[in-house]
């Protein structure tokens, strides 16, 4: 098991880039993520108030 | 194809697919991971660092493709003013960005141990730089407007000025003499690497392009609300 | 083919008149290289291996530090659309702007660069593709920077993003110059690298005015 992870003496360059692109991936996901309901949040509250005030008008 | 031309409804097969692909790009990892970590040989030379390979080419790959779909994807806002492409352009460049510095990050770490140093100013590693570069001034360029809709032409016309760096990066490696290893994979008397290697850094290749399938569909979704609540302030604004 | 040479003229006029501007690209490019022997000592062995490299990256930054003479005033006090609605094809008028920047720019460099190098102790035999380089190599930067210029237009903080777009595109162009005089100075044939440079020239010459032209068109609509 060490032996797996010590990876020949490697074992820092090995383990830092697979580390490395595992963050990086997870970053660019949560930040897609993110982005993708803010806006479909902003979107809904946007709708909300155009919609009030069209009801509004129409009163 | 011009089908899906038609932004929403292609946006309504992407969703479809989403689960799939995401799917897919779990169980690819998960194989790739194995392939690449487990069950691949060491290399008789480099030891255990080949593994780094399983990284390195397919972020290499993927940040070259997605450059190409970035051009395609210009060419075609030029020429035919597809809302769709423009889109995907927009979603894409940033992942592109992400896999372009993964493909260096990784590469220095491979560099560090066989060759003795992080870097080294040779024709692959300085094209590839200059594709981070290109990539920068992309995103630059397509946020540098106050009109966001503005941006997408200027930036599509660059994407396509850059693409004279695809050859170069591709064959730097044959025409110059360098550091860098020549191609091990795209090559026209086929792949010089035994299978046992071949197999894990093909799954991890595909294990990347699922994962940026999978991301691009998210980030479609944002642009696309993105855009909707552009038009919605206009029209707002203007009742 | 008179209304080409008229635009010229009048980019030349444009450019004497406001020679202050000139003079000061020209100042940059003398002050900034008379940083590097302070900064790396006056050694002259020093000097003379990283001579030529300086010359090249400083003739560079000057192209690209008055880009924005080239469409930029002629956009803001609306004179670009004029010029685009004329009868001239764009290309064509893109070409005569370049032709006139180059000559008004590329050209004073090209002139000081040899003093420049001597006061940075060049070696004797570089100063041949160090010259040929930079004239065949000063076109492209206003070539591939017209292309610059023209995709900032409008946008916020041009300056700093039209560095940010040409400088990568610069880096071919710097590496065929430097490669030659290091070829030059081992004892090397340089004239290919100056074919390189010539082919790259022979494709922005058409290619650049090209994508220029449809920057700028997108700019105005």
């Amino acid at each position: 098991m060490t032996e797996f992870f010590q990876m020949g003496g490697y074992g820092a360059y090995v383990w830092s880039a697979y580390a490395l692109a595992g963050v990086l991936m997870v970053v660019v996901f949560v930040l897609s993520w993110a982005s993708w309901r803010r806006n479909e949040k902003t979107l809904a509250a946007l709708k909300a108030v155009q919609e009030q005030s069209r009801n509004r008008r129409a009163a | 194809m011009h089908r899906f031309a038609n932004p929403t409804r292609f946006m309504k097969v992407a969703d479809r697919l989403f689960p799939f692909v995401s799917a897919g790009f779990l169980a690819l990892l998960a194989w790739g991971l194995y392939g690449a970590l487990l069950a691949s040989p060491e290399d008789y030379q480099q030891g255990s660092t080949v593994r780094i390979m399983y990284i390195h080419v397919p972020s290499a790959y993927l940040a070259v493709m997605i450059y190409g779909v970035l051009a395609a994807c210009s060419a075609s806002v030029l020429i035919w003013k597809h809302p769709l492409a423009d889109l995907i352009a927009r979603a894409s460049a940033p992942v592109g960005l992400v896999f372009t510095v993964l493909c260096l990050a990784t590469g220095s770490l491979w560099g560090k141990p066989m060759w003795g140093t992080w870097w080294d100013w040779d024709a692959r590693m300085t094209s590839v730089l200059i594709l981070f570069f290109l990539y920068l001034g992309y995103i630059a360029l397509l946020n540098a407007f106050d009109d966001p809709a503005r941006g997408s032409k200027p930036a599509a016309i660059l994407a396509l000025v850059g693409v004279v760096n695809l050859p170069v990066i591709k064959f730097s490696v044959d025409w110059w003499n360098t550091l860098h290893q020549p191609a091990s994979l795209l090559r026209f008397d086929g792949p010089a690497m035994p299978a046992s290697m071949l197999q894990p850094l093909l799954v991890m290749m595909a294990a990347f392009t699922f994962f940026y399938l999978m991301v691009l569909v998210i980030r479609l979704r944002a642009e696309f609300a993105a855009a909707r609540i552009r038009t919605l302030r206009i029209t707002g604004a203007s009742e | 083919m008179a209304a080409f040479f008229s635009l010229i003229r009048r980019d030349l006029q444009l450019a004497l008149r406001q020679s202050a501007d000139l003079a000061m690209v020209l100042a940059f490019f003398v002050i900034a290289a008379s940083l590097f022997p302070l900064a790396v000592g006056p050694d002259k062995v020093v000097l003379g291996r990283i001579a030529a490299g300086v010359v090249w990256v400083l003739a560079l930054l000057s192209v690209m530090m008055s880009l924005d003479r080239l469409f930029h005033n002629d956009y803001q006090d609306g004179a670009l659309e004029l010029i685009v609605l004329g009868p001239q094809p764009l290309i064509l008028v893109v070409l005569g702007k370049v032709l006139a920047y180059w000559l008004s720019t590329g050209l004073p460099l090209l002139i000081l660069a040899p003093v420049i190098a001597m006061m940075l102790n060049l070696e004797e035999a570089a100063y041949l593709p160090l010259m040929t380089g930079l004239l065949l190599g000063t076109p492209v930067l206003a070539l591939i920077g017209a292309v610059g210029a023209a995709l900032s237009l409008g946008a916020r903080r041009a300056g700093l993003l039209m560095a940010l777009l040409v400088l990568p595109l610069y880096m071919p162009v710097l590496i065929f110059g430097v490669t030659a005089i290091e070829a030059a100075t081992t004892g090397f044939n340089w004239q290919p690298h100056m074919l390189y440079l010539g082919a790259i020239l022979a494709a922005a010459l058409p290619l650049a005015p090209w994508a220029a032209a449809s920057a700028i068109r997108q700019a105005l609509d």
